[in-house]
Protein backbone atom coordinates (compact mmCIF):
# COMPACT_ATOMS: atom_id res chain seq x y z
CA UNK A 1 0.00 0.00 0.00
CA UNK A 2 1.09 3.53 -0.88
CA UNK A 3 0.65 6.51 1.59
CA UNK A 4 -3.00 6.98 0.05
CA UNK A 5 -4.21 4.15 0.63
CA UNK A 6 -3.22 3.82 3.69
CA UNK A 7 -4.86 6.80 4.73
CA UNK A 8 -8.23 5.55 2.91
CA UNK A 9 -7.67 2.11 5.32
CA UNK A 10 -7.38 4.53 8.21
CA UNK A 11 -10.61 6.32 7.47
CA UNK A 12 -12.47 3.45 7.07
CA UNK A 13 -10.89 1.99 10.26
CA UNK A 14 -12.11 5.42 12.08
CA UNK A 15 -15.66 5.28 10.09
CA UNK A 16 -15.98 1.75 11.88
CA UNK A 17 -15.42 2.94 15.31
CA UNK A 18 -16.89 6.40 15.28
CA UNK A 19 -20.14 5.75 12.56
CA UNK A 20 -22.09 9.24 13.07
CA UNK A 21 -18.10 11.11 13.19
CA UNK A 22 -18.30 13.40 9.76
CA UNK A 23 -14.54 12.66 8.49
CA UNK A 24 -14.46 14.69 5.23
CA UNK A 25 -12.78 18.25 7.14
CA UNK A 26 -10.54 15.46 9.32
CA UNK A 27 -7.17 18.32 8.66
CA UNK A 28 -4.11 15.25 9.01
CA UNK A 29 -1.95 17.53 10.58
CA UNK A 30 -4.03 17.85 13.69
CA UNK A 31 -3.95 15.01 16.61
CA UNK A 32 -7.47 12.66 15.89
CA UNK A 33 -8.39 13.58 19.69
CA UNK A 34 -8.93 17.38 18.99
CA UNK A 35 -11.24 16.40 16.16
CA UNK A 36 -13.68 13.89 16.78
CA UNK A 37 -14.20 12.14 19.98
CA UNK A 38 -11.85 8.91 20.74
CA UNK A 39 -11.98 7.87 24.30
CA UNK A 40 -9.19 5.23 24.85
CA UNK A 41 -11.06 2.52 24.39
CA UNK A 42 -11.62 3.86 21.07
CA UNK A 43 -7.97 4.04 20.43
CA UNK A 44 -7.07 0.30 21.53
CA UNK A 45 -9.34 -0.12 18.19
CA UNK A 46 -7.69 1.65 15.82
CA UNK A 47 -4.69 -0.37 17.08
CA UNK A 48 -6.73 -3.59 17.44
CA UNK A 49 -8.19 -3.17 13.80
CA UNK A 50 -5.02 -2.92 12.19
CA UNK A 51 -3.93 -6.44 14.22
CA UNK A 52 -6.80 -8.45 13.03
CA UNK A 53 -7.33 -6.41 9.08
CA UNK A 54 -3.51 -6.72 8.66
CA UNK A 55 -1.66 -8.40 11.30
CA UNK A 56 0.40 -5.63 12.33
CA UNK A 57 1.50 -5.90 15.88
CA UNK A 58 1.63 -1.71 16.90
CA UNK A 59 3.78 -2.51 20.86
CA UNK A 60 2.51 0.23 23.34
CA UNK A 61 5.47 2.62 23.31
CA UNK A 62 4.66 3.23 19.71
CA UNK A 63 1.16 3.96 20.15
CA UNK A 64 2.38 7.52 20.46
CA UNK A 65 2.77 7.49 16.39
CA UNK A 66 -0.59 7.19 15.84
CA UNK A 67 -1.66 10.26 17.13
CA UNK A 68 -2.43 12.19 14.00
CA UNK A 69 -3.19 11.13 10.13
CA UNK A 70 0.52 12.19 8.90
CA UNK A 71 2.15 10.43 11.46
CA UNK A 72 0.10 7.62 11.90
CA UNK A 73 0.70 7.19 8.01
CA UNK A 74 4.37 7.86 8.27
CA UNK A 75 4.58 5.19 11.16
CA UNK A 76 2.76 2.37 9.19
CA UNK A 77 3.88 2.74 5.58
CA UNK A 78 7.14 0.23 6.18
CA UNK A 79 5.01 -1.93 7.61
CA UNK A 80 2.23 -2.06 5.49
CA UNK A 81 4.42 -1.17 2.03
CA UNK A 82 4.44 -4.96 1.04
CA UNK A 83 0.39 -5.41 1.99
CA UNK A 84 -2.29 -5.39 -0.71
CA UNK A 85 -4.41 -2.15 -0.70
CA UNK A 86 -8.19 -3.83 0.31
CA UNK A 87 -9.49 -1.39 -2.90
CA UNK B 1 -6.85 -27.25 21.20
CA UNK B 2 -6.27 -24.50 23.29
CA UNK B 3 -8.28 -21.36 23.38
CA UNK B 4 -6.92 -17.84 23.77
CA UNK B 5 -9.48 -17.16 26.50
CA UNK B 6 -12.57 -19.10 28.17
CA UNK B 7 -15.14 -17.10 29.70
CA UNK B 8 -17.12 -18.77 33.00
CA UNK B 9 -20.39 -17.61 32.65
CA UNK B 10 -23.26 -16.33 29.33
CA UNK B 11 -24.61 -13.66 31.75
CA UNK B 12 -24.30 -9.71 30.57
CA UNK B 13 -20.94 -9.54 31.28
CA UNK B 14 -19.26 -12.77 29.77
CA UNK B 15 -21.26 -12.13 26.46
CA UNK B 16 -20.08 -8.92 25.85
CA UNK B 17 -16.70 -9.88 26.51
CA UNK B 18 -17.11 -12.64 24.40
CA UNK B 19 -17.75 -10.72 21.63
CA UNK B 20 -14.62 -7.99 22.03
CA UNK B 21 -12.51 -11.15 21.77
CA UNK B 22 -14.41 -13.09 18.90
CA UNK B 23 -14.24 -9.97 16.95
CA UNK B 24 -10.66 -9.57 17.67
CA UNK B 25 -9.97 -13.59 16.45
CA UNK B 26 -9.56 -14.62 19.23
CA UNK B 27 -10.52 -18.58 20.06
CA UNK B 28 -13.21 -18.51 22.89
CA UNK B 29 -15.15 -20.74 24.63
CA UNK B 30 -18.04 -19.44 27.10
CA UNK B 31 -19.17 -21.98 29.58
CA UNK B 32 -22.76 -21.66 31.00
CA UNK B 33 -23.55 -24.10 33.51
CA UNK B 34 -27.16 -23.11 33.18
CA UNK B 35 -29.50 -24.22 30.23
CA UNK B 36 -29.92 -21.11 28.72
CA UNK B 37 -27.89 -17.65 28.90
CA UNK B 38 -28.26 -14.47 30.87
CA UNK B 39 -27.44 -14.89 34.21
CA UNK B 40 -29.20 -12.60 36.44
CA UNK B 41 -30.89 -11.23 33.86
CA UNK B 42 -32.43 -13.97 31.75
CA UNK B 43 -36.21 -15.16 30.72
CA UNK B 44 -37.73 -18.44 30.91
CA UNK B 45 -42.03 -19.23 29.97
CA UNK B 46 -44.47 -20.45 32.28
CA UNK B 47 -47.93 -21.43 32.01
CA UNK B 48 -47.65 -20.07 28.19
CA UNK B 49 -46.62 -16.62 29.35
CA UNK B 50 -43.05 -14.56 29.06
CA UNK B 51 -41.22 -13.83 31.98
CA UNK B 52 -38.05 -11.76 32.35
CA UNK B 53 -36.24 -12.72 35.18
CA UNK B 54 -34.36 -9.15 36.13
CA UNK B 55 -35.36 -6.55 33.81
CA UNK B 56 -37.32 -3.78 35.47
CA UNK B 57 -35.62 -1.02 33.16
CA UNK B 58 -32.37 -0.61 31.24
CA UNK B 59 -30.51 2.08 32.56
CA UNK B 60 -28.29 4.72 30.97
CA UNK B 61 -30.81 5.72 28.18
CA UNK B 62 -29.35 7.64 25.47
CA UNK B 63 -30.66 9.13 22.28
CA UNK B 64 -29.02 7.71 18.93
CA UNK B 65 -25.81 9.60 17.81
CA UNK B 66 -24.45 10.72 21.55
CA UNK B 67 -21.56 9.60 20.99
CA UNK B 68 -19.83 10.46 24.99
CA UNK B 69 -22.69 8.23 26.63
CA UNK B 70 -21.61 4.89 28.18
CA UNK B 71 -24.56 3.73 26.47
CA UNK B 72 -23.53 4.11 23.01
CA UNK B 73 -19.92 3.62 23.86
CA UNK B 74 -20.84 0.39 24.65
CA UNK B 75 -22.39 -0.26 20.94
CA UNK B 76 -19.67 0.99 19.36
CA UNK B 77 -17.05 -1.25 21.06
CA UNK B 78 -19.82 -3.93 20.77
CA UNK B 79 -19.88 -3.39 16.80
CA UNK B 80 -23.13 -3.24 17.39
CA UNK B 81 -25.66 -0.29 15.80
CA UNK B 82 -28.28 1.53 18.13
CA UNK B 83 -31.06 -0.01 16.79
CA UNK B 84 -30.08 -3.36 17.72
CA UNK B 85 -31.29 -2.82 21.15
CA UNK B 86 -34.62 -1.32 20.33
CA UNK B 87 -35.02 0.23 23.69
CA UNK B 88 -38.01 2.77 24.18
CA UNK B 89 -37.60 5.70 26.82
CA UNK B 90 -39.78 4.93 30.02
CA UNK B 91 -42.56 7.07 30.71
CA UNK B 92 -41.95 8.16 34.43
CA UNK B 93 -40.97 7.21 37.50
CA UNK B 94 -40.77 8.05 40.72
CA UNK B 95 -39.62 7.70 44.13
CA UNK B 96 -42.57 7.87 47.12
CA UNK B 97 -42.08 8.34 50.85
CA UNK B 98 -44.31 9.16 53.85
CA UNK B 99 -45.38 12.96 52.71
CA UNK B 100 -43.48 13.58 49.48
CA UNK B 101 -42.67 12.12 45.90
CA UNK B 102 -40.63 13.15 43.67
CA UNK B 103 -40.86 12.25 39.89
CA UNK B 104 -38.59 11.89 37.65
CA UNK B 105 -38.07 10.86 33.54
CA UNK B 106 -34.91 11.10 31.53
CA UNK B 107 -35.47 14.36 31.42
CA UNK B 108 -33.02 15.56 34.61
CA UNK B 109 -34.40 18.38 34.58
CA UNK B 110 -37.65 17.13 35.94
CA UNK B 111 -35.92 15.90 39.25
CA UNK B 112 -34.80 19.02 39.54
CA UNK B 113 -37.33 21.37 39.66
CA UNK B 114 -38.81 18.49 41.86
CA UNK B 115 -36.31 18.82 44.32
CA UNK B 116 -36.04 22.55 44.41
CA UNK B 117 -40.30 22.64 45.00
CA UNK B 118 -40.55 20.11 47.61
CA UNK B 119 -37.04 21.38 49.15
CA UNK B 120 -36.87 25.12 49.00
CA UNK B 121 -33.62 25.15 51.13
CA UNK B 122 -32.10 22.14 49.49
CA UNK B 123 -32.04 23.35 45.92
CA UNK B 124 -28.76 25.50 46.08
CA UNK B 125 -27.35 22.32 47.85
CA UNK B 126 -28.57 19.88 45.47
CA UNK B 127 -27.11 21.76 42.43
CA UNK B 128 -24.21 21.39 44.13
CA UNK B 129 -24.15 18.41 44.38
CA UNK B 130 -25.10 17.81 41.21
CA UNK B 131 -22.00 19.62 40.16
CA UNK B 132 -19.64 17.64 42.60
CA UNK B 133 -21.22 14.72 40.17
CA UNK B 134 -20.50 15.96 36.92
CA UNK B 135 -16.81 16.82 37.85
CA UNK B 136 -16.27 13.79 39.34
CA UNK B 137 -14.32 11.01 37.69
CA UNK B 138 -15.39 7.58 38.91
CA UNK B 139 -13.11 5.98 36.93
CA UNK B 140 -9.90 7.52 38.17
CA UNK B 141 -7.64 4.76 40.07
CA UNK B 142 -7.99 5.40 44.07
CA UNK B 143 -7.41 3.40 46.59
CA UNK B 144 -9.87 2.63 49.69
CA UNK B 145 -14.09 3.15 50.42
CA UNK B 146 -15.63 6.24 50.17
CA UNK B 147 -18.55 6.92 51.42
CA UNK B 148 -21.19 8.22 49.58
CA UNK B 149 -23.02 9.33 52.13
CA UNK B 150 -20.39 11.69 53.58
CA UNK B 151 -20.36 12.90 50.67
CA UNK B 152 -23.88 14.03 50.23
CA UNK B 153 -23.76 15.21 53.52
CA UNK B 154 -21.11 18.43 52.51
CA UNK B 155 -24.13 19.32 49.99
CA UNK B 156 -27.56 18.52 51.84
CA UNK B 157 -28.83 18.64 55.14
CA UNK B 158 -32.20 16.99 54.75
CA UNK B 159 -32.15 13.27 56.14
CA UNK B 160 -35.70 12.58 54.05
CA UNK B 161 -34.00 14.23 50.78
CA UNK B 162 -30.95 12.40 51.55
CA UNK B 163 -33.24 8.97 51.73
CA UNK B 164 -35.03 9.57 48.84
CA UNK B 165 -31.64 10.07 46.61
CA UNK B 166 -30.31 6.56 48.36
CA UNK B 167 -32.92 4.97 47.83
CA UNK B 168 -33.11 4.46 44.66
CA UNK B 169 -29.51 3.59 43.80
CA UNK B 170 -28.87 1.60 47.02
CA UNK B 171 -32.18 -0.45 45.51
CA UNK B 172 -30.35 -0.82 42.10
CA UNK B 173 -27.07 -1.24 42.62
CA UNK B 174 -25.72 -1.72 46.50
CA UNK B 175 -23.81 -4.80 47.40
CA UNK B 176 -23.65 -2.80 51.18
CA UNK B 177 -26.09 -1.46 53.28
CA UNK B 178 -27.36 1.72 53.33
CA UNK B 179 -24.27 3.17 52.55
CA UNK B 180 -22.11 2.24 48.83
CA UNK B 181 -18.81 3.39 47.34
CA UNK B 182 -18.88 7.22 46.19
CA UNK B 183 -17.55 5.99 42.74
CA UNK B 184 -20.24 3.57 42.24
CA UNK B 185 -22.58 5.70 43.43
CA UNK B 186 -21.32 8.72 41.19
CA UNK B 187 -22.29 6.29 38.23
CA UNK B 188 -25.39 4.93 38.97
CA UNK B 189 -26.47 8.40 40.13
CA UNK B 190 -25.55 8.96 36.11
CA UNK B 191 -27.17 6.17 34.78
CA UNK B 192 -30.20 6.00 36.70
CA UNK B 193 -31.44 9.86 37.45
CA UNK B 194 -29.60 11.45 35.02
CA UNK B 195 -29.59 9.40 32.03
CA UNK B 196 -32.77 7.13 32.56
CA UNK B 197 -34.45 4.34 31.95
CA UNK B 198 -35.67 2.43 28.82
CA UNK B 199 -36.80 -1.13 27.67
CA UNK B 200 -36.91 -3.32 24.67
CA UNK B 201 -40.15 -3.78 23.70
CA UNK B 202 -39.48 -8.09 23.68
CA UNK B 203 -37.76 -7.06 27.31
CA UNK B 204 -34.46 -8.80 28.05
CA UNK B 205 -34.81 -11.26 24.87
CA UNK B 206 -34.12 -9.18 22.46
CA UNK B 207 -30.92 -7.88 23.86
CA UNK B 208 -29.89 -11.51 24.42
CA UNK B 209 -30.62 -12.55 20.92
CA UNK B 210 -28.68 -9.99 19.92
CA UNK B 211 -25.66 -10.71 22.28
CA UNK B 212 -25.32 -14.41 21.28
CA UNK B 213 -25.92 -13.74 17.72
CA UNK B 214 -23.19 -11.46 17.67
CA UNK B 215 -20.88 -13.59 19.54
CA UNK B 216 -21.50 -16.83 17.23
CA UNK B 217 -21.26 -14.43 13.70
CA UNK B 218 -17.65 -13.65 14.88
CA UNK B 219 -16.62 -17.35 15.50
CA UNK B 220 -17.43 -17.74 19.14
CA UNK B 221 -18.43 -21.06 20.65
CA UNK B 222 -20.97 -21.17 23.22
CA UNK B 223 -21.76 -24.09 25.58
CA UNK B 224 -24.62 -24.59 27.51
CA UNK B 225 -25.24 -27.30 30.62
CA UNK B 226 -21.17 -26.97 30.85
CA UNK B 227 -20.74 -25.92 34.38
CA UNK B 228 -16.82 -25.14 35.10
CA UNK B 229 -15.84 -27.03 38.42
CA UNK B 230 -12.07 -26.13 38.77
CA UNK B 231 -9.82 -23.47 37.44
CA UNK B 232 -6.22 -25.41 36.68
CA UNK B 233 -3.28 -24.11 37.48
CA UNK B 234 0.64 -24.24 36.42
CA UNK B 235 2.84 -22.14 38.31
CA UNK B 236 0.41 -19.67 39.86
CA UNK B 237 -0.75 -18.88 36.45
CA UNK B 238 -5.04 -20.37 34.85
CA UNK B 239 -4.31 -22.44 32.34
CA UNK B 240 -7.91 -24.21 31.77
CA UNK B 241 -10.84 -25.68 33.63
CA UNK B 242 -12.33 -29.20 34.28
CA UNK B 243 -15.84 -28.82 33.87
CA UNK B 244 -18.67 -30.94 35.64
CA UNK B 245 -18.09 -33.54 33.67
CA UNK B 246 -14.76 -33.90 34.35
CA UNK B 247 -13.69 -33.00 30.73
CA UNK B 248 -10.53 -30.81 30.65
CA UNK B 249 -10.37 -27.40 28.26
CA UNK B 250 -7.30 -25.58 27.92
CA UNK B 251 -7.12 -22.32 27.57
CA UNK B 252 -3.98 -18.74 27.67
CA UNK B 253 -6.33 -17.20 30.03
CA UNK B 254 -9.84 -17.49 32.24
CA UNK B 255 -12.17 -14.64 32.38
CA UNK B 256 -14.68 -15.28 35.10
CA UNK B 257 -17.80 -14.07 35.38
CA UNK B 258 -19.06 -16.31 38.38
CA UNK B 259 -18.64 -13.85 41.19
CA UNK B 260 -15.65 -13.93 43.98
CA UNK B 261 -16.18 -16.01 46.24
CA UNK B 262 -17.75 -18.44 43.66
CA UNK B 263 -14.31 -18.11 41.76
CA UNK B 264 -11.93 -18.71 44.89
CA UNK B 265 -13.60 -21.68 45.41
CA UNK B 266 -12.54 -23.08 42.14
CA UNK B 267 -9.07 -22.09 42.57
CA UNK B 268 -6.76 -24.24 44.90
CA UNK B 269 -6.09 -21.63 46.94
CA UNK B 270 -8.23 -18.97 48.72
CA UNK B 271 -7.28 -15.12 47.80
CA UNK B 272 -9.94 -13.46 49.88
CA UNK B 273 -11.43 -14.24 53.62
CA UNK B 274 -14.63 -16.07 52.56
CA UNK B 275 -17.08 -14.10 55.37
CA UNK B 276 -16.11 -10.91 55.24
CA UNK B 277 -16.43 -10.87 50.96
CA UNK B 278 -19.62 -12.84 50.61
CA UNK B 279 -22.91 -10.66 49.96
CA UNK B 280 -26.07 -10.70 51.57
CA UNK B 281 -28.33 -8.25 49.87
CA UNK B 282 -30.61 -10.33 47.89
CA UNK B 283 -34.84 -9.66 47.10
CA UNK B 284 -37.75 -11.57 46.89
CA UNK B 285 -39.90 -10.39 43.39
CA UNK B 286 -43.32 -10.59 43.30
CA UNK B 287 -44.70 -10.82 39.35
CA UNK B 288 -48.62 -10.37 38.48
CA UNK B 289 -50.03 -10.92 35.03
CA UNK B 290 -53.06 -8.94 34.72
CA UNK B 291 -56.02 -9.20 32.64
CA UNK B 292 -55.90 -5.73 31.87
CA UNK B 293 -52.72 -2.68 31.52
CA UNK B 294 -51.59 -1.16 34.85
CA UNK B 295 -52.66 2.31 32.79
CA UNK B 296 -56.47 1.06 32.44
CA UNK B 297 -55.89 1.30 36.16
CA UNK B 298 -54.74 4.39 36.53
CA UNK B 299 -51.25 3.35 36.99
CA UNK B 300 -49.12 4.81 34.21
CA UNK B 301 -45.63 4.57 36.39
CA UNK B 302 -42.63 2.77 35.22
CA UNK B 303 -40.36 2.59 38.32
CA UNK B 304 -41.74 3.20 41.80
CA UNK B 305 -39.03 3.25 44.35
CA UNK B 306 -40.89 3.76 47.84
CA UNK B 307 -40.34 3.51 51.69
CA UNK B 308 -42.89 3.58 54.51
CA UNK B 309 -41.08 5.03 56.64
CA UNK B 310 -38.39 8.16 56.51
CA UNK B 311 -35.97 6.60 58.11
CA UNK B 312 -34.98 3.98 54.25
CA UNK B 313 -33.18 0.96 55.80
CA UNK B 314 -31.41 -0.79 52.54
CA UNK B 315 -30.18 -3.59 55.00
CA UNK B 316 -30.36 -7.64 55.04
CA UNK B 317 -33.85 -8.00 56.91
CA UNK B 318 -34.66 -9.95 59.92
CA UNK B 319 -37.80 -10.92 58.25
CA UNK B 320 -38.52 -13.14 55.75
CA UNK B 321 -39.14 -10.14 53.20
CA UNK B 322 -38.45 -6.49 54.43
CA UNK B 323 -42.65 -4.53 53.96
CA UNK B 324 -41.04 -1.63 54.84
CA UNK B 325 -40.39 -0.72 51.36
CA UNK B 326 -39.50 -2.00 47.59
CA UNK B 327 -39.77 -1.36 44.14
CA UNK B 328 -43.18 -1.33 41.92
CA UNK B 329 -42.05 -1.71 38.36
CA UNK B 330 -44.30 -2.27 35.41
CA UNK B 331 -42.71 -3.27 32.23
CA UNK B 332 -45.68 -2.12 29.80
CA UNK B 333 -44.98 1.67 31.04
CA UNK B 334 -42.46 2.67 28.47
CA UNK B 335 -43.47 4.41 25.81
CA UNK B 336 -44.02 1.74 23.16
CA UNK B 337 -45.45 1.94 19.27
CA UNK B 338 -47.32 -1.03 20.21
CA UNK B 339 -48.90 -2.16 23.89
CA UNK B 340 -47.12 -5.60 25.14
CA UNK B 341 -49.08 -8.65 24.64
CA UNK B 342 -49.02 -9.00 28.06
CA UNK B 343 -49.51 -7.10 31.12
CA UNK B 344 -47.33 -7.23 34.32
CA UNK B 345 -46.39 -5.93 37.48
CA UNK B 346 -43.82 -7.02 39.26
CA UNK B 347 -42.79 -6.30 43.20
CA UNK B 348 -39.40 -6.32 44.80
CA UNK B 349 -38.54 -6.17 48.35
CA UNK B 350 -35.33 -7.22 50.41
CA UNK B 351 -35.16 -10.37 51.50
CA UNK B 352 -33.47 -12.07 54.12
CA UNK B 353 -31.78 -15.16 51.99
CA UNK B 354 -31.10 -17.19 55.01
CA UNK B 355 -34.64 -17.61 55.55
CA UNK B 356 -35.24 -18.71 52.13
CA UNK B 357 -32.31 -20.89 51.60
CA UNK B 358 -33.03 -22.93 54.63
CA UNK B 359 -36.73 -23.98 53.80
CA UNK B 360 -35.80 -27.62 53.82
CA UNK B 361 -39.56 -28.76 52.47
CA UNK B 362 -40.58 -27.79 48.92
CA UNK B 363 -44.38 -27.27 50.08
CA UNK B 364 -43.46 -24.96 53.03
CA UNK B 365 -41.39 -23.30 50.10
CA UNK B 366 -43.97 -22.86 47.75
CA UNK B 367 -46.60 -22.13 51.01
CA UNK B 368 -43.95 -19.42 52.05
CA UNK B 369 -43.73 -17.89 48.28
CA UNK B 370 -47.51 -17.26 48.14
CA UNK B 371 -47.68 -15.93 51.23
CA UNK B 372 -44.89 -13.39 51.54
CA UNK B 373 -46.00 -12.24 47.27
CA UNK B 374 -49.38 -11.42 49.02
CA UNK B 375 -47.61 -9.44 51.77
CA UNK B 376 -45.98 -7.59 49.08
CA UNK B 377 -49.02 -6.84 46.80
CA UNK B 378 -50.88 -5.98 49.77
CA UNK B 379 -48.18 -3.63 50.83
CA UNK B 380 -47.69 -1.91 47.19
CA UNK B 381 -51.61 -1.08 47.28
CA UNK B 382 -51.06 1.63 49.26
CA UNK B 383 -49.12 3.46 46.89
CA UNK B 384 -51.04 2.01 43.53
CA UNK B 385 -53.92 0.86 42.29
CA UNK B 386 -55.39 -2.21 43.46
CA UNK B 387 -54.51 -4.59 40.87
CA UNK B 388 -55.33 -7.80 42.74
CA UNK B 389 -58.82 -8.82 41.40
CA UNK B 390 -57.20 -8.42 38.06
CA UNK B 391 -54.22 -10.97 38.26
CA UNK B 392 -54.99 -13.71 36.14
CA UNK B 393 -51.55 -15.46 36.66
CA UNK B 394 -48.46 -15.27 39.19
CA UNK B 395 -45.33 -16.28 39.68
CA UNK B 396 -42.25 -15.55 42.84
CA UNK B 397 -38.69 -15.69 43.12
CA UNK B 398 -36.73 -15.94 46.01
CA UNK B 399 -33.02 -15.72 47.43
CA UNK B 400 -33.01 -19.30 46.91
CA UNK B 401 -34.01 -19.26 42.64
CA UNK B 402 -31.31 -16.34 42.29
CA UNK B 403 -28.84 -19.20 43.87
CA UNK B 404 -30.37 -22.04 41.43
CA UNK B 405 -29.80 -20.28 38.22
CA UNK B 406 -26.83 -18.24 38.57
CA UNK B 407 -24.99 -19.97 41.22
CA UNK B 408 -24.47 -16.37 43.38
CA UNK B 409 -23.83 -17.53 46.85
CA UNK B 410 -26.67 -16.35 49.38
CA UNK B 411 -28.47 -15.18 46.17
CA UNK B 412 -26.63 -11.75 46.54
CA UNK B 413 -27.73 -10.19 43.60
CA UNK B 414 -25.52 -7.49 43.07
CA UNK B 415 -22.56 -10.05 45.00
CA UNK B 416 -19.77 -9.39 47.41
CA UNK B 417 -19.56 -6.35 48.77
CA UNK B 418 -15.79 -5.99 48.33
CA UNK B 419 -15.05 -5.33 44.36
CA UNK B 420 -11.87 -6.10 41.93
CA UNK B 421 -11.69 -3.07 40.16
CA UNK B 422 -9.04 -4.02 38.40
CA UNK B 423 -10.29 -7.35 37.86
CA UNK B 424 -6.96 -8.54 38.68
CA UNK B 425 -6.61 -12.00 41.30
CA UNK B 426 -3.73 -13.57 42.65
CA UNK B 427 -3.63 -15.75 39.55
CA UNK B 428 -1.75 -14.79 36.69
CA UNK B 429 -4.61 -15.21 33.61
CA UNK B 430 -7.26 -15.18 36.27
CA UNK B 431 -9.28 -12.55 36.12
CA UNK B 432 -13.22 -11.07 37.04
CA UNK B 433 -16.01 -9.57 35.11
CA UNK B 434 -19.38 -8.82 35.76
CA UNK B 435 -20.59 -8.10 39.14
CA UNK B 436 -18.01 -8.76 41.32
CA UNK B 437 -15.47 -6.73 39.38
CA UNK B 438 -17.77 -4.10 40.07
CA UNK B 439 -19.91 -2.44 37.57
CA UNK B 440 -23.52 -4.01 37.85
CA UNK B 441 -26.79 -3.69 36.09
CA UNK B 442 -27.61 -4.62 32.57
CA UNK B 443 -25.76 -1.94 31.07
CA UNK B 444 -23.00 -2.07 33.61
CA UNK B 445 -22.47 -6.16 32.99
CA UNK B 446 -21.57 -5.41 29.80
CA UNK B 447 -19.24 -2.65 30.33
CA UNK B 448 -17.50 -4.45 32.66
CA UNK B 449 -16.88 -7.56 30.55
CA UNK B 450 -15.79 -5.15 27.59
CA UNK B 451 -12.92 -3.36 29.68
CA UNK B 452 -11.83 -6.46 31.29
CA UNK B 453 -11.44 -8.00 28.01
CA UNK B 454 -9.68 -5.38 26.64
CA UNK B 455 -7.65 -4.50 29.59
CA UNK B 456 -6.59 -8.29 30.11
CA UNK B 457 -7.51 -10.17 27.21
CA UNK B 458 -6.57 -8.53 23.95
CA UNK B 459 -3.45 -6.11 24.67
C1 LIG C 1 -34.47 -9.54 40.21
C2 LIG C 1 -33.42 -8.75 39.51
C3 LIG C 1 -33.78 -7.55 38.93
C4 LIG C 1 -32.82 -6.80 38.26
N1 LIG C 1 -33.24 -5.68 37.63
C5 LIG C 1 -32.36 -5.00 36.89
C6 LIG C 1 -32.79 -3.90 36.12
O1 LIG C 1 -33.97 -3.57 36.08
N2 LIG C 1 -31.87 -3.19 35.43
C7 LIG C 1 -30.56 -3.54 35.43
O2 LIG C 1 -29.78 -2.88 34.76
N3 LIG C 1 -30.12 -4.59 36.14
C8 LIG C 1 -30.99 -5.33 36.86
N4 LIG C 1 -30.55 -6.41 37.57
C9 LIG C 1 -29.10 -6.64 37.68
C10 LIG C 1 -28.48 -7.29 36.47
O3 LIG C 1 -29.32 -8.34 36.04
C11 LIG C 1 -27.11 -7.87 36.83
O4 LIG C 1 -26.33 -6.88 37.44
C12 LIG C 1 -26.36 -8.38 35.60
O5 LIG C 1 -27.18 -9.22 34.83
C13 LIG C 1 -25.11 -9.14 36.05
O6 LIG C 1 -24.48 -9.76 34.97
P1 LIG C 1 -23.15 -10.59 35.18
O7 LIG C 1 -22.72 -11.03 33.85
O8 LIG C 1 -22.22 -9.81 36.00
O9 LIG C 1 -23.50 -11.83 36.12
P2 LIG C 1 -24.49 -13.07 35.92
O10 LIG C 1 -25.67 -12.68 35.16
O11 LIG C 1 -24.70 -13.66 37.24
O12 LIG C 1 -23.65 -14.08 35.06
C14 LIG C 1 -22.87 -15.10 35.60
C15 LIG C 1 -23.18 -16.40 34.88
O13 LIG C 1 -22.21 -17.37 35.25
C16 LIG C 1 -22.83 -18.61 35.34
N5 LIG C 1 -22.00 -19.45 36.19
C17 LIG C 1 -21.74 -19.28 37.50
N6 LIG C 1 -20.88 -20.23 37.94
C18 LIG C 1 -20.59 -21.00 36.87
C19 LIG C 1 -19.75 -22.14 36.68
N7 LIG C 1 -19.03 -22.66 37.68
N8 LIG C 1 -19.69 -22.68 35.44
C20 LIG C 1 -20.41 -22.16 34.41
N9 LIG C 1 -21.20 -21.09 34.54
C21 LIG C 1 -21.30 -20.53 35.75
C22 LIG C 1 -24.19 -18.30 35.92
O14 LIG C 1 -25.12 -19.33 35.66
C23 LIG C 1 -24.53 -16.99 35.22
O15 LIG C 1 -25.23 -17.21 34.02
C24 LIG C 1 -31.49 -7.22 38.23
C25 LIG C 1 -31.13 -8.44 38.81
C26 LIG C 1 -32.10 -9.22 39.43
C27 LIG C 1 -31.71 -10.55 39.98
Amino acid sequence: MNEEQIRLVILDILDKIAPDEDLTDLDDSQPFRDQMELDSMDFLDIVMELRKRYRVQIPEEDYQNLVTMDSTVTYLLPLLKDVESPA
Amino acid sequence: MQYDTIIIGAGLSGLAAGIRLAYYDQKVCLLERHTTIGGLNSFYRLRHRNYDVGLHAVTNYAEKGDRSKPLNKLLRQLRLSWDDFALCPQIESSVVFPDCTLRMTNDFELLRSQVSESFPDQADGFNRLVQSIDEFNPFAETEGYLSAREHVRKYLTDPLLENMLFCPILFYSSATPNDLDLRQFVIIFRSILQEGFSRPQEGIRRILRVLVKKFRGEGGELKLRTGVKRILEKNGAACGVELDNGEILEGKRVLSSAGLIETQRMCEEPFVEEKAATGDISFVESISSLDCAPADLGHHGTVVFFSNQTDFRYERPNTPVDLRSGIICSPNNYQFDEPLEENKINITALADHEYWLNIGDEDIYQQAKQEYSQAIIENAINIVPDFRDHIIDQDVFTPRTIKKFTGHLNGAVYGSPTKQLSGTTPLDNLFLCGTDQGFLGIIGAMLSGISMANAHCLK
